[in-house]
């Protein structure tokens, strides 16, 4: 059974390491937008740190929810979901591999840079590590939840917008408790107790946001 | 036994349901009528003024019946579309769609009300409490909803996926409900108590229950027409819409 997940996640891997541009998109689209918010506030250092966590995990947010659409929709134009959905092995551990590696290619990479980003908004270094980790929690949990609305929409016209108006308000949690640890340890509460409902937050999508995936994907392909 | 399940399950079939929903739909609005005349009067002339907030308190009788309405019906809504799912019958995913309008409605009436009553009693349109926020939470998934459901052609397929957007809804509005409080609290502590009160005037929650069933007969009512309406745009093909139509029935 791990096999076939094994299987899934190496070859979404290879199939998106030979279109490099495409996941470089949604890394600069992040860099981007966080850039933009001093551009339209001001360079003051006080305000910028105050907002920072808050911009950070907006910009997140929004590019995950771009890098959606391409969870599912390459493998419906060429036919390869129907092949997936017709295989003995359970639906909800395919579609479990693709999120792995959609979030591997599309979300990783924002984690790793964050630090950076959160550098140029004068973040200390233990913020730093804070955001790093909500991160690391959090956007798996943002790629799991986005699932479910690409695999609604899938063949829809105005998939992309429409995605976005399904899932957003779904993921109003993780956004909360992602910007609030990150904001807890800048005013030094300590950001713990975010972190661990964030990572609730994670395990409960882990466990059901695949299954639901695979039922809209079977309603997506009748 | 059998033949108690031969009549729970007559009405879901929509040919048999539609003459019934006009019925329970007429007479729904009766009431909803005697009861907002008598729930408005009291609201306005009957309930006593309140100690604290002076008249503008009133709205309340509007307000948290909306509120009330609007949450409930999501659930409703989401019951209704999982049977749909669960057991593949046409008319509970059609009463689905015809409640999510009306929840929406009413979670935009709660907001807007909201925003009349916290102006003088709060000094503000908004504030980002907890309980208006996860309303506006709650706005926007009866809104994806319908969007999802405007955007598939293919009634059926409509039908099941967003059952399951509304059962991910469901699972998800406990946890968006409880985030926002603590989000709140963590915050800025609650500068605002809506419950700052004591009891209620036994007047005032008499009031406020007239209005509260008024609500929820306006509710079934409007659900019920519009139900109807669903019923025959969906079964149009069939032979029964096609005789009723001939005998000027629908």
């Amino acid at each position: 059974m791990f096999e076939i997940f094994r299987t899934v996640v190496m070859r979404d891997l290879v199939l998106a390491l030979r279109r490099r541009a495409d996941l470089m998109t949604v890394l600069f689209f992040f860099v981007i937008v966080v850039s933009l918010f001093p551009l339209a506030i001001g360079p003051e250092m006080s305000t910028l740190r105050m907002i920072a966590p808050g911009v950070v995990w907006v910009a997140a947010l929004l590019a995950s929810m771009l890098a959606l659409e391409r969870l599912f929709a390459a493998d419906y134009a060429d036919g390869t979901l129907e092949q997936m959905l017709l295989t003995p092995q359970p639906l909800a551990l395919l579609v479990l591999g693709k999120i792995a590696a959609h979030w591997l290619v599309t979300g990783l990479p924002l984690v790793l840079i964050s630090p950076l980003l959160g550098l140029q908004y004068g973040l200390s270094g233990e913020t730093l590590l804070v955001l790093l980790f909500s991160l690391l929690l959090g956007t798996p949990a943002l790629s799991l939840i986005g699932a479910i609305g690409a695999a609604l929409t899938l063949g829809l016209r105005g998939g992309g917008v429409l995605v976005s108006l399904l899932v957003l308000p779904l993921t109003i949690p993780v956004l909360i408790f992602g910007s609030g640890s990150v904001e807890a340890t800048a005013s030094g509460m300590g950001g713990e107790g975010h972190l661990y409902l964030l990572g609730a937050i994670l395990v409960m999508s882990l466990v059901l946001a695949p299954l639901a995936a695979a039922t809209a994907l079977r309603i997506s392909n009748e | 036994m059998s033949s108690r399940l031969v009549n729970w399950f007559k009405f879901s079939s929509p040919s048999t349901f539609y003459p019934l929903a006009g019925k329970i739909g007429f007479w729904s609005m009766v009431v909803t009528v005697v009861l907002l005349a008598v729930g408005l009067y009291m609201s306005f002339f009957v309930a006593p003024t309140d100690y604290k907030q002076g008249e503008g308190y009133r709205i309340i009788y509007v307000h948290v019946p909306a509120a009330w309405m609007s949450m409930f019906l999501y659930v409703l809504m989401a019951g209704w579309a999982a049977l749909g799912l669960v057991f593949n019958t046409r008319l509970s995913a059609m009463m689905a769609s015809a409640l999510a309008p009306t929840g929406a409605s009413m979670a935009f009436i709660a907001l807007w009300t909201g925003a009349f009553w916290g102006k003088p009693m709060w000094g503000a349109w908004w504030v980002w409490d907890a309980r208006l926020t996860s309303e506006l939470i709650l706005l926007f998934l009866y809104l994806g909803f319908i969007a999802l459901q405007s955007a598939i052609d293919d009634p059926r397929r409509a039908d099941r996926a967003c059952a399951v957007l509304a059962i991910v809804g469901v699972v998800n509005v406990p946890i968006i409900y409880y985030s926002v409080i603590w989000w709140n609290t963590l915050h800025q502590g609650a500068t605002i108590q809506i419950r700052g009160e004591s009891s209620m005037d036994p007047l005032m929650l008499t009031t406020l229950l007239i209005m509260t069933l008024a609500f929820w007969a306006y509710c079934i009512a409007v659900a019920m027409a519009r139900v109807r309406s669903i019923i025959l745009e969906r079964e149009r093909e069939t032979t029964w819409v096609g005789e009723m139509v001939k005998e000027g029935r629908a």
